[in-house]
C-alpha cells in the first residue's frame, strides 16, 4: 500500500515539476494552477505514504534517516505551498521541486539502518522534533529565496539580464518571502527548542545534561534573529542580507549532518 | 461570394498619405454604409489605426471586380487624385484577405513587431461594425477568429512580451526590482520628449508619487499638472533625492548632473532601499560611478537600447510559431468558408435539378391526355424524391470530408460540371 502512494508522491511532485518550470517558461496561468494543484496532490500521497511507513515500522518517521528526510521534504512542500499563497507567487515552485523530490528519492533510496529506539517520546517529544524539522525546512526554503535574490540582484546590476531575469520575481518579493520564511523558522525552532528542554526536563536524571546541539541549536538561533534585525538596516538590507541568510543555512546543514552524527548524542536525525 | 480589402500601412504609404486616408469612427461607419448602399459590397468594415487603413468587405459576386471599385470610392471619400492614391493600396482577395487579417491581429503586420495594441483596435473596429450593423456572417466570423489569433499568439508565443521601447524597457526593469509600481515614488528630472514618454509609462502603472524636477519652473509646473504630479525646486537634491525608489533623467548637461556623493548621501538618508536609476540623457545626467553604490542600479540609454536590441530578435524568433498559428486559424475558416459554400452550391444545384426536372416532364408529357394533373403532380414528386436521394449521398460524404482542400475542390468541381455560370453562387 505505501508503494502506491510513493508512486502517486513521484508522479505528482514531477509533473508539478514540469508544470512550474513550464510556467516559469511561459507565465500561463492556468499551468501554474494545474501545477500548484499537483503538488497538493503530492503533499496528500505523501503524507499517507508517510503515516503507512511509521505504521508498519510502529515507530513516528523521524527515527531513523529515511523517515526523517522525507518528512523534512513533507515540511518544505507545506513551507512553500503557504509562502505561494500567502505571497501568490509561483515561479519559485520550479527551484523548491527539485529539492523537496531530492529528498523524497533519497529517503526511499538510501538502505534502512535501523537505530535504536529513542529514550524520549510522547506528544510533547513529538512536537519537539516536528517543529524542529519545520525550522529547518523554513530556513532551506529562504536559502533558496536568497539565492534566487543574489542572482537576480547580479544579474541586474551587470545588466546581463538574458532570458532568465524577465521571468524571475522582483527583488523585494523574492526579499519579502526570505523574511516570512524566516520568521516561520524563527517562531518553530524557538517553541521546538523549547518543548525540547522540557522533554529532558521530564526524563529522569538528565538535569545537568549537557549536549553539543544545544550550543549549535542556539547559535543558529541567535544568528538567524540577527538575519531578521540586519535585513531591515541601512548597512544590510538587500544583498548583504541574502548572503548572511544562505551562510546560516550552511550553519543549519552542519547541525543536521556532522553536529547530530558525530557530537550529539540524542539528536540524530533532526 | 468573395472577400475583399482594399487599404494602405506604413509600409505601402508615407505619413502624409496615411492622414490623409484615416476615419474617424463616424467617417467608418458613413463609409460602410454607402459601400453597401451602392451595392459595392454586402458586408463591410473600416480598421483605420495610425499604421493602416483598410476596407474589407464581402462581394456577392465573385467577379474580382470590388476591389477597384472600393478604390475609386476611396479616391472619392477622402477626395484625392487617385493616380496619387492608388500606388499606395494593396489589394486582397479571399483567403489573402483573411490571413492578412489574422496577422495584422497578431501584430506580424505591425510596425512595432508584436505590439499588443493593434488586437485592441481590431477589437474595437469589430464591435463598431456590429454595432453599425454593416457587417454579416462572414465578417463577424473573420473578426471574431481574427481576435481569438490575437488572443492566441499573445498567450503562446513570446512575440509581445518583452518591452521594446526605451521607456518601456526601464520600467520593466523597475517591476523586477520592486513589483508593482502603485505605492512607489517616481522622480522625473526633465519636461521634454523623452521624460514624457517615461511618464506615460509610470501613470499606465499607476505609479503612486511622481515628482517633477526641471530647470524651468514653469514648465515643470506645466507638465506636473498634466501627469498628475508634484513640482520639486530644480538644485534642492538633498530633498528630492531622498524620497524617489525610480529616478530618470533627461535633461542637457555637459557634466554628470547627479554625482556619486550625492547618491551616496541620499542612500545613506533612505535607509539604503533599492534605488532605480534611468539615465536617458546624453551627455550622461549620471556619473557612471553611481552604479558602484550599494543597492543601486543604474541603466543608461545605451544599456537601455541594448535590452530593446535582445528584445527585438527574441520577438523575430518568435515569428514561426506566430504564423503557424495564423496558418492553424486560416485553415480553420477556410473550412468554415467551404462548409458553407457547399450547402449553398448544393442548394444551387438541387433548384437547378428542379427546374430541369419541371421542364423535362413539361416537354415529354406535352400533347398526352391521358394524364391528369394529379398524376402529373405525383410523377414530378416522385422525380423530386429521387433528386433528393441522389444529392444525399455525395452531400454527407462531403460533409465528413476532413481535408478542406479536398472539400473546396469537390465544391469547385461540382460548380463547374453541374451549374452553369448564372447559377454558380
Amino acid at each position: 500500500m505505501t508503494h502506491i502512494f510513493v508512486w502517486i508522491t513521484v508522479v505528482a511532485y514531477l509533473s508539478s515539476m514540469g508544470l512550474y518550470l513550464r510556467f516559469l517558461n511561459t507565465g500561463k496561468e492556468m499551468t501554474g494552477r494545474l501545477a500548484t494543484a499537483l503538488m497538493i496532490l503530492g503533499l496528500v500521497a505523501h503524507y499517507l505514504a508517510l503515516l503507512l511507513r511509521a505504521k508498519g515500522t510502529h515507530t513516528v518517521p523521524y527515527h531513523d534517516l529515511q523517515g526523517s528526510m522525507s518528512l523534512f521534504g513533507w515540511l518544505l512542500a507545506v513551507t512553500y505551498l503557504c509562502l505561494e499563497i500567502y505571497h501568490r507567487q509561483r515561479t519559485v515552485g520550479a527551484f523548491v521541486l527539485p529539492i523537496i523530490l531530492a529528498f523524497f528519492f533519497t529517503a526511499y533510496l538510501v538502505p534502512d539502518h535501523p537505530s535504536p529506539p529513542s529514550a524520549a517520546h510522547g506528544a510533547v517529544f513529538a512536537l519537539h522534533v516536528t517543529l524542529s524539522i519545520l525550522a529547518y525546512a523554513a530556513f532551506a526554503l529562504s536559502c533558496v529565496l536568497s539565492l534566487m535574490y543574489l542572482a537576480e540582484e547580479r544579474l541586474l546590476r551587470i545588466r546581463k539580464l538574458g532570458d532568465v531575469v524577465w521571468r524571475l520575481p522582483p527583488l523585494e518579493l523574492l526579499e519579502r518571502m526570505s523574511h516570512t520564511g524566516v520568521l516561520l523558522g524563527l517562531v518553530t525552532i524557538t517553541v521546538g527548542t523549547a518543548l525540547g528542554f522540557l522533554v529532558v526536563d521530564r526524563q529522569p536524571g538528565q538535569a545537568a545534561y549537557f549536549d553539543p546541539k544545544y550550543v549549535v541549536t542556539l547559535l543558529v538561533l541567535f544568528l538567524y534573529v540577527a538575519y531578521f534585525r540586519l535585513a531591515r538596516t541601512t548597512a544590510w538590507r538587500g544583498a548583504r542580507a541574502s548572503k548572511l541568510c544562505v551562510f546560516n543555512f550552511v550553519l543549519v546543514i552542519l547541525s543536521f549532518t556532522v553536529v547530530n552524527l558525530y557530537f550529539s548524542q540524542h539528536h540524530r536525525y533532526f | 461570394m468573395e472577400i475583399v480589402l482594399v487599404g494602405l500601412n506604413f509600409r505601402t504609404a508615407p505619413v502624409e498619405v496615411r492622414e490623409k486616408v484615416s476615419f474617424s469612427h463616424e467617417q467608418a461607419l458613413r463609409a460602410s454604409e454607402e459601400l453597401r448602399s451602392q451595392g459595392i459590397l454586402e458586408e463591410t468594415l473600416v480598421l483605420s489605426t495610425c499604421n493602416r487603413s483598410e476596407v474589407y468587405g464581402v462581394n456577392p459576386a465573385a467577379n474580382r471586380e470590388s476591389a477597384a471599385a472600393l478604390s475609386s470610392y476611396l479616391s472619392k471619400f477622402h477626395e484625392l487624385n487617385p493616380d496619387l492614391l492608388n500606388p499606395s493600396l494593396y489589394h486582397h482577395y479571399d483567403h489573402d484577405v483573411v490571413r492578412h487579417l489574422f496577422r495584422v491581429s497578431a501584430g506580424l503586420e505591425s510596425m512595432l513587431l508584436g505590439e499588443a495594441e493593434i488586437l485592441g483596435q481590431v477589437r474595437e473596429a469589430y464591435l463598431r461594425a456590429h454595432d453599425g450593423h454593416v457587417t454579416g456572417p462572414v465578417l463577424n466570423r473573420m473578426f471574431q477568429a481574427a481576435l481569438e489569433v490575437g488572443k492566441r499568439v499573445r498567450a503562446e508565443t513570446e512575440l509581445g512580451t518583452r518591452p521594446m521601447g526605451v521607456a518601456s524597457a526601464g520600467m520593466k526593469l523597475a517591476e523586477r526590482i520592486f513589483g508593482k509600481l502603485n505605492d512607489r515614488t517616481a522622480l522625473v528630472l526633465g519636461a521634454g520628449t523623452i521624460s514624457e514618454q517615461v511618464v506615460s509609462q509610470l501613470r499606465d502603472r499607476n505609479i503612486g508619487h511622481l515628482y517633477v524636477t526641471n530647470r524651468s519652473r514653469e514648465k515643470a509646473e506645466e507638465f506636473a499638472a498634466q501627469y498628475k504630479g508634484k513640482v520639486i525646486e530644480w538644485g534642492e537634491w538633498d530633498t528630492a533625492l531622498k524620497l524617489p525608489d525610480v529616478i530618470v533623467s533627461a535633461v542637457g548637461v555637459q557634466e554628470p548632473l547627479l554625482t556619486k556623493p550625492l547618491i551616496e548621501r541620499a542612500m545613506a538618508a533612505r535607509g539604503n532601499r533599492a534605488l532605480f536609476l534611468m539615465d536617458l540623457g546624453l551627455p550622461r545626467n549620471i556619473a557612471p560611478a553611481v552604479a558602484e553604490l550599494y543597492n543601486t542600479y543604474l541603466y543608461t540609454m545605451d544599456d537601455l537600447t541594448e535590452i530593446v536590441q535582445q528584445n527585438r530578435s527574441a520577438r523575430q524568433s518568435e515569428v514561426p510559431k506566430a504564423e503557424a498559428l495564423v496558418e492553424e486559424h486560416v485553415g480553420k475558416f477556410i473550412s468554415w468558408q467551404a462548409s458553407v459554400e457547399l450547402i449553398g452550391v448544393l442548394d444551387t444545384l438541387r433548384d437547378s435539378l428542379k427546374a430541369r426536372r419541371a421542364a423535362f416532364l413539361q416537354e415529354k408529357l406535352n400533347g398526352i391526355d391521358r394524364y391528369s394533373a394529379q398524376d402529373r403532380e405525383h410523377m414530378g414528386s416522385l422525380m423530386d424524391e429521387l433528386i433528393e436521394r441522389l444529392l444525399i449521398a455525395p452531400a454527407e460524404r462531403l460533409r465528413a470530408e476532413k481535408e478542406f482542400r479536398k472539400k473546396i475542390q469537390s465544391v469547385e468541381a461540382i460548380r463547374d460540371l453541374y451549374l452553369s455560370d448564372r447559377e454558380k453562387p
